[in-house]
């Protein structure tokens, strides 16, 4: 069954997006993409769908914003690509903005300050546990995790810029991966 | 107008440096626009960042509350625009290169090589925004276990049930409601 995608519109893109958007909540975006793009729509198959998220991985940017660069290129090219982005972004966007503009109104307000704090210190925990989950594998392989600790300390407690820390260690990090050596290590 | 400026170079900058998504950027975020250029506290950091957690979509959709805090709505729409069009634009034309070269074997080098440094650049994502929010030595030490504790909750919970992240949120700002000293 290879006929071909029947021609999305630009503004089917663009509810799909902005219904993602709007109902993503704490960061899983990547499952309610799948869902939306593999199992409801069929844009895309499964196949298509893991080459996308590991482009979107690798490149710089927000993995959500970059899936929608790549599937609204590939709907539509361009104009889709641009349209599967706003989708994404504006809906989150203005409820953010809401957000801030409440919590300017209440900041002072001793009992948000302190609902606030609650708010703030649960965010880190769910920070930590997305970190945990994509990166045990990391952490327990011991050359990589040398690379996390390297990292973290260069960038989180020694401030070394972003900039400087990348051009450092990501070409070592990608040279010991590099094909030929992999190549050996599987022979060996 | 040059604040402007200065809130476009700063997250264009930022967009083209998210290799891993937006934690990885969190601590030089931290850095330009709060003890750099002062536009924010590490509290109002803080704070902006949770707001990210509780609404839907991309959370580093919040980096617009920042420029929003230095010029109003033209604030809030220039980092916008400077924080997703920069790397948008470059994925768009690497993505379509990358086709053409599918399956080569230095993609996956860059893949494996790369995912220890993401993974680095989130846990000093994690270790910015805990040195305010978790751990912080302008308050007793009461109110550091307590939200020390409600992080610790919320990865265990996560961990072990299926719990949407943002009742998980939520759940954090009414123990801080009825906990916090």
């Amino acid at each position: 069954m290879s006929e071909p995608v029947p021609r999305v519109t630009l503004a089917q893109i663009f509810g799909a997006f902005a219904l993602i958007g709007v109902t993503s909540f704490g960061g899983g975006i990547v499952a309610y993409l799948r869902h939306a793009l593999v199992e409801q729509r069929r844009w895309l198959d499964e196949d298509e769908f893991m080459a996308a998220l590991e482009i979107s991985q690798t490149l710089p940017g927000l993995n959500s914003a970059n899936m929608s660069v790549i599937v609204g290129r590939k709907l539509r090219g361009p104009l889709g690509a641009v349209v599967a982005v706003l989708g994404m972004v504006l809906p989150g966007a203005a409820i953010v903005m809401a957000l801030g503009f409440a919590y300017v109104r209440f900041r002072h307000n001793p009992d948000v300050a302190i609902i606030l704090s609650g708010v703030a210190a649960a965010a880190v925990g769910l920070l930590l546990q997305v970190t945990l989950k994509i990166g045990w594998k990391q952490l327990i392989k011991p050359r990589d995790l040398a690379f996390v600790v390297v990292v973290f300390l260069l960038v989180g407690v020694l401030h070394v810029s972003l900039v400087v820390t990348l051009a450092c260690v990501a070409p070592l990090a990608i040279w010991l991966n590099r094909p030929c050596a992999a190549e050996g290590k599987r022979t060996r | 107008m040059t604040k402007i400026v200065g809130l476009i170079n700063v997250f264009a900058l930022l967009s083209l440096l998210a290799v891993g998504g937006g934690t990885a950027v969190l601590p030089q975020m931290k850095h330009d626009t709060a003890d750099l250029h002062h536009w924010v506290t590490d509290t109002q950091f803080a704070e902006i960042y949770s707001l990210g957690q509780l609404a839907p979509g991309p959370n580093m959709t919040c980096v617009i509350l920042i420029g929003y805090e230095v010029s109003g709505w033209v604030g809030a729409v220039a980092v916008l625009f400077a924080f997703f069009f920069p790397s948008s634009l470059l994925c768009y034309v690497v993505s379509s290169a990358w086709d053409s070269a599918r399956g080569s074997p230095w993609r996956d080098a860059i893949q494996r090589g790369m995912a220890p440094i993401v993974i680095g650049l989130m846990l000093a994502g994690v270790y910015a925004v805990g040195k305010t929010a978790s751990f912080n030595l302008g308050r007793g030490w009461e109110f550091n276990a307590i939200t020390l504790a409600i992080g610790g909750a919320v990865v265990a919970i996560l961990t072990l049930t299926k719990l949407n992240p943002a009742l998980a949120i939520l759940a954090g700002g009414a123990a801080g409601f009825f906990l916090l000293p």
